[in-house]
Formats: C-alpha cells, structure tokens, sequence
C-alpha cells in the first residue's frame, strides 16, 4: 500500500522533526546563522579559514580551552606541509619519559604530540576559573546542538545585561546561552590577533574563522565525507532505477 | 530433491553428502508467494539486511573500541580520526540502527494492517515481538558503549527502572550495575552483552523465517493461496522486487550517513560521560520515545515500568485480542480507521516522549497512553465482535486479474 508507506516516511520525518527541538539546550536562546563553506552535500572547508582559525585558537581560546583529539600532525588538513607542522610543534613543550634515570623531562613537542592542554588536570582548571571548567573544544561543534551556529552566536553574543537582569560575581551576560549567564568572560572583540592575509578581524570575521577550525577539528573527516556521499548516492540513484526498471521487466510476462 | 538438477559436478558432489543446494533451490523455486504482495512485504528482507549491516560493521568496530570508562570515548574519537574509514564504519553502524528500528516498525504495522498475525500465524508474529524486545535491549546497551554524556545517564535512567521492583529491585539493580553505580564494570558487561545479543536475534530470525515458511506470506488480501494460480516463486519475481526495496533502503541510508550522520543522535553525547552532571534533559534514542512516554505517563514508578512492558507484552496476546476471522485492513472498513488512529497515537506517544514531562504533556501522554491501550484491550475485541466486514474476494489470482484488465 503506497500511501501507507508514504505516510509512514512523513510521519517518521515529522517525528524526527518534532524531537530535534526538545533535545536542542534551551529554548531561550536564538542561534544567528552563519553562511559556512561546509554545509551542504557538496561543503568543504576553507583552507584560509582554518589556518585564521587555527591562529585565533591559540591566541586567544588556548588560554583555558583544551584540544584533546587533535595531534599537531592533524594539522596537515589546514594546508600546512610538514615542515611547518614540526615548527609548531616546536613552540610548544611536553612532558615525556621517563627517562633511563627514571626522570619525567620536558622536550619540544613533536608532530605525533597531542596539542598541549593549558591546564594539567579538570582540577587545575577548575581552580584557574572561579569553579568553572572550560569546555574542551576537540568535540564542541559536535557536542551543542546546530554547534557553528551556537558557536558563532555565542561569540557575538555577549552584551550587557538588560534591566532586572542579576548577574553574580565572575558571570557574564550572553544572549546565546541557554539561562543567559555564562562563565566565560567575553573572548572576542575585535582585532584580538593579526591576520597575515589582510582578512578582517572584526568580531564577526575572527568568530567565523574560530567555529570554521572548531568543525573542522569536530568532524576532521567532513570533506571526503561528503565527497564519497555525492558519488555513492549518484550510483544508488541509478542502481534503484535499474533495479525498478528490471524488476517492471521480470514482471511483465506474469500479466 | 535429488542433486541431478545441477549441471556443476562439484555442486552435486556436495549436494549429494550435504543437501545445502537443494535446500536453497526449494527456497528459491519451490517455496510459493503469494503473487499480490505489494511494497510493504520488502520489510522483513530489509530489517535482516539491517540486521547484518549492523553486525558486520559492529564487529569492525569492536576491534579497534576499548570497553574501559577512561578509554571508551577516546576510543570512539580515534575510530572517527584514525582508523581508515572508521569514521564511515560508525556512522553507518550509528545511522543503520535507526534504519533498523524504521524498519521494524514499519514492518510491525504492515503486519497489523493486513493481520498478518491471525491464525495460524501466531508464533510467527510472537517470535517477531521476541526480536523486537532483543532488539531494543541491543539497542540500548550499544547506545552506553561510546560512554557520553547520554550513554552515562540514560543507562542510569533505564537500569534504574528495575529498582521499582518490589523487595528485589534494589539487589537487581546492583546486580546488573556490578557495583553500587553505573561504572566499569557496567560499561564491560553491556558491551559483552552488545555482542552477544545480535546472534541471538539472528537466531530468533531463523526460528521466524521457518514459522513463515511453514504457511508463507499473507498477502494484502488476506486470503489463504488457494492453488498454483494465486502464487508464483520467489525467485526471479520477489528477489527483483526486493532488490528496488534494498536499493530504496541504501540510497536512504547512504544519505543519512553522508550528509547527517548526527541527526538521529543526542549532541550531548559528544561530551564525555560525567557522573557529576545531570544533563538537562535526559532523553532515549527517538525510537524509545513512545515508550519512554508511556513509562512517564504514570506518577508511580512501578506503575510505568509495568505499563511500558505492558505496551509490548500486549502485542504478544494481540492474535487472541483481535477476533475477526478477517485478516486484511482492505475488508475491515472500521478497523482501519482504528489502524490509523493508533498509528497516529503512536507518532503522538514518540513526539511526547522527546518533550519534558511537565504542564500539558503530562496530559496528553496519559490519554494517548490510554488510547494505546484502549485500542488493544477495548477496540480490537469488540470490532472482532460488531464490525460488519466487507465480502473477500474468492481467490488471490481474480482480484491481481481484475486490477490487470482495469489497467491494461
């Protein structure tokens, strides 16, 4: 019965639709909506994007946010070649050993070292910021619901506190945070680094760039996701007109 | 049978000590269909395609997961990034388990639209409620293993349940925690039980193929094959017309995977498991929501454990709750208007189950729940009884001639 089925695939869809809201994180809150060069079936990243993100990160995120997942040679998708990747990495230390004496020493990190936390443990971090514990940003695209769009809009999003509004000590107002008081001071407020390519720095441009970086390092796999997706969806296309067609054909002779 | 049919000496070789061939051949060949199956019977083929999309990449995925509560996330996070195409590995294993359970319930309405569940279908119908409650213990237990934030709670939420139990429920709840909260040895028994599970549905799937073998399909009418004329065999006709229900199902699947691979998840599960943080909202996998509406229905805990499984046990006894010895929708001008008020009752249960339970979707969940359980226990068993059905046709073969001459 066609109209069974379609109407099971409407309801699903409609199911699928009607849930989303209630799993999304407050319903206080309205996201701005960037125009970002990975969404869509044919989406891809901005390699110039990534690398101003990359450099908004560590000039202004990396102060208390984390990149658990990300190892310096990960990098390499931002269009850095190896060299670059190893002078990076050099900039930084790490702890390693120990050593034959039984010593823990630090080195300059290398391209297989995961990117250092500012903090050496969820405690550290903790006592570093009021009690609050920054978020680590390897998954944070990923892990809020439409993740740029949050991002982007929690960026923009602080602004100072309308009338009536009480905001504690060590809290900030932020209209893209569900219950509106948010930890984290305001990161962002306009040429805060210097690009190298003459891109803009005003707000808007370097919170673009950050969530540009932040889904790329959420879903590094993105690109030849989507990339294998076209193709296998094109050849299931013509795969389901031939199975019909042949299937119409086997048929045929039973009438 | 005997082997001589195959022109392969190496085939009637094997044939002749292991009968496998011919096993095969009477399945392909003589096993009769019913000629008038439409699109709705592509479902069974389907859910055992889910079925073996989910193990094969399942167990891809079990070599290179960590069943540790320190290592687990960080092992889903180096399947995405590091493993070759492990990224596709699990979003296919992520995206195919909702596949399977849009499946199923497809397959299970179908199944109450034509009461393909009515004599002497029964055990066929009971085994299929088996793999559905296996199904989504299966389910559930694979949903913890990536051990976010959801994984953590909502296996705190479910297991807890069983604490509603009077006397033992504490004791089994310790007992299927393996210590005094959801932890390590949890998370170690679950992935066990992960693995385990989908053989023994594939088991039950065997035992529901053999139950239908022995009468065949029903088919839209209703009507049992009364000779050669209402069948036809499987093989070319029904592997060709299932092949354009896998393909449909592919392409579906494929897009999902590809292009949002993320929207039948929970973003908070992205965020690693943290037993000193509550979500705001906990909230199962969409295909648990209608039942996760009925457990909230009811304000005593025990209440909505019990009307939950009720939910489901009432489909075991459903071939003694509906009477009627007509089987398909077609002819049962009532039922189906009740049909599709619990389908849409149904869709109402899964949209409640995703909101909080609080103001008018406490209300609402309890008069759909009602309604569910109405339609089962009230409804079927006096249509079985009032309802004047509209005349069968005779046979298979003159109503398939009848639309053919009116078409053609």
């Amino acid at each position: 019965m066609r109209t069974f089925l379609m109407a099971s695939a409407a309801a699903l869809a409609a199911l699928v639709g009607l849930a989303s809201p209630a799993m999304a994180a407050g319903g206080d809150v309205k996201l701005q909506a960037g125009e970002w060069s990975f969404a869509g079936p044919f989406g891809y990243f901005d390699k110039g994007a990534l690398q101003r993100g990359f450099q908004v990160y560590r000039e202004v995120c990396a102060g208390c946010h984390g990149l658990d997942y990300i190892a310096f040679r990960n990098l390499a998708d931002l269009g850095y070649n190896e060299a670059e990747i190893k002078a990076i990495a050099a900039e930084y230390e790490v702890m390693d050993g120990p050593d034959d004496e039984g010593e823990m020493f630090m080195r300059p990190a290398r391209s297989a070292d995961i990117i250092p936390n500012p903090y050496r443990n969820d405690n550290e971090a903790r006592a570093s910021n009021n009690g609050a514990m920054p978020p680590d940003l390897s998954l944070i695209a990923k892990a809020r619901a439409n993740g740029p769009d949050y991002i982007y809009s929690l960026l923009l999003g602080y602004e100072d506190a309308p009338e009536g509004q009480d905001v504690p000590d060590g809290m900030h107002y932020n209209n893209a945070y569900s219950g509106h008081l948010i930890a984290m001071p305001q990161p962002i407020y306009g040429d805060d680094v210097e690009y190298t390519d003459g891109s803009p720095t005003t707000p808007e441009g370097l919170s673009a760039d950050v969530t540009n970086f932040l889904m790329w390092a959420a879903e590094p796999k993105l690109e030849v996701r989507k990339r294998i997706g076209v193709a296998a969806v094109f050849f299931l296309s013509i795969f389901l007109v031939m199975s019909y067609f042949a299937k119409r054909r086997v048929w045929a002779d039973l009438h | 049978m005997s082997a001589e049919k195959f022109a392969n000496p190496v085939v009637r070789w094997i044939d002749h000590r292991l009968p496998i061939f011919s096993m095969l051949d009477h399945e392909k060949y003589d096993y009769p269909v019913p000629k008038n199956l439409n699109y709705m019977w592509n479902f069974g083929v389907l859910a055992g395609l889910a079925l073996v999309i989910m193990i094969v990449t399942g167990i891809v995925l079990a070599m290179n997961y960590t069943a540790h509560v320190d290592h687990a996330f960080g092992s889903v996070e180096r399947i995405m990034r590091d493993v070759n195409h492990g990224w596709l590995i699990r979003y296919i294993h992520m995206n195919a388990a909702s596949f399977f359970f849009i499946v199923v319930y497809i397959h299970i309405f179908r199944g109450l639209y034509y009461g393909s569940y009515k004599a002497p279908r029964e055990l066929l119908w009971m085994l299929g409620v088996v793999i559905f409650l296996l199904m989504m213990a299966t389910a559930f237990m694979g949903y913890v293993l990536p051990w976010g934030q959801m994984s953590f709670w909502g296996a705190t939420v479910i297991t807890n349940l069983f604490s509603a139990i009077p006397f033992v429920g504490e004791s089994i709840v310790v007992f299927l925690w393996g210590g005094f909260s959801v932890d390590n040895p949890t998370l170690n028994r679950f992935f066990s039980l992960h693995y385990l599970m989908p053989f023994l549905i594939a088991g039950v799937v065997v035992l529901h193929i053999i139950a239908l073998h022995r009468f065949g399909s029903n088919n839209p009418i209703g009507i049992d094959a009364k000779g050669p004329q209402d069948t036809i065999s499987f093989h070319p006709y029904y592997t060709i017309k299932d092949m354009v229900g896998i393909a449909m199902f592919l392409l579906l699947l494929a897009v999902a995977v590809f292009f949002f691979p993320n929207a039948m998840g929970h973003p908070d599960n992205y965020i690693p498991a943290n037993p000193m943080q509550t979500p705001a909202h906990i909230v199962p996998e969409w295909y648990f929501l209608p039942f996760y509406a009925i457990l909230r229905a009811v304000p005593d805990k025990l209440g909505g454990v019990l009307l939950m499984f009720s939910a489901i046990f009432v489909l075991f006894v459903l071939p003694w709750l509906d009477r009627s010895p007509v089987r398909s929708a077609r002819f049962r001008p009532v039922f189906r208007i009740f049909f599709w008020l619990l389908f849409i009752d149904c869709i109402i249960l899964g949209y409640l189950g995703g909101m909080p339970a609080e103001g008018i979707y406490v209300l609402l969940s309890r008069l759909a729940t009602a309604w569910y359980f109405l339609h089962f226990l009230v409804i079927l068993p006096m249509l079985s009884v009032f309802e004047t059905t509209r005349p069968l046709p005779k046979s298979i073969s003159e109503p398939v001639l009848a639309t053919a001459r009116g078409v053609a």
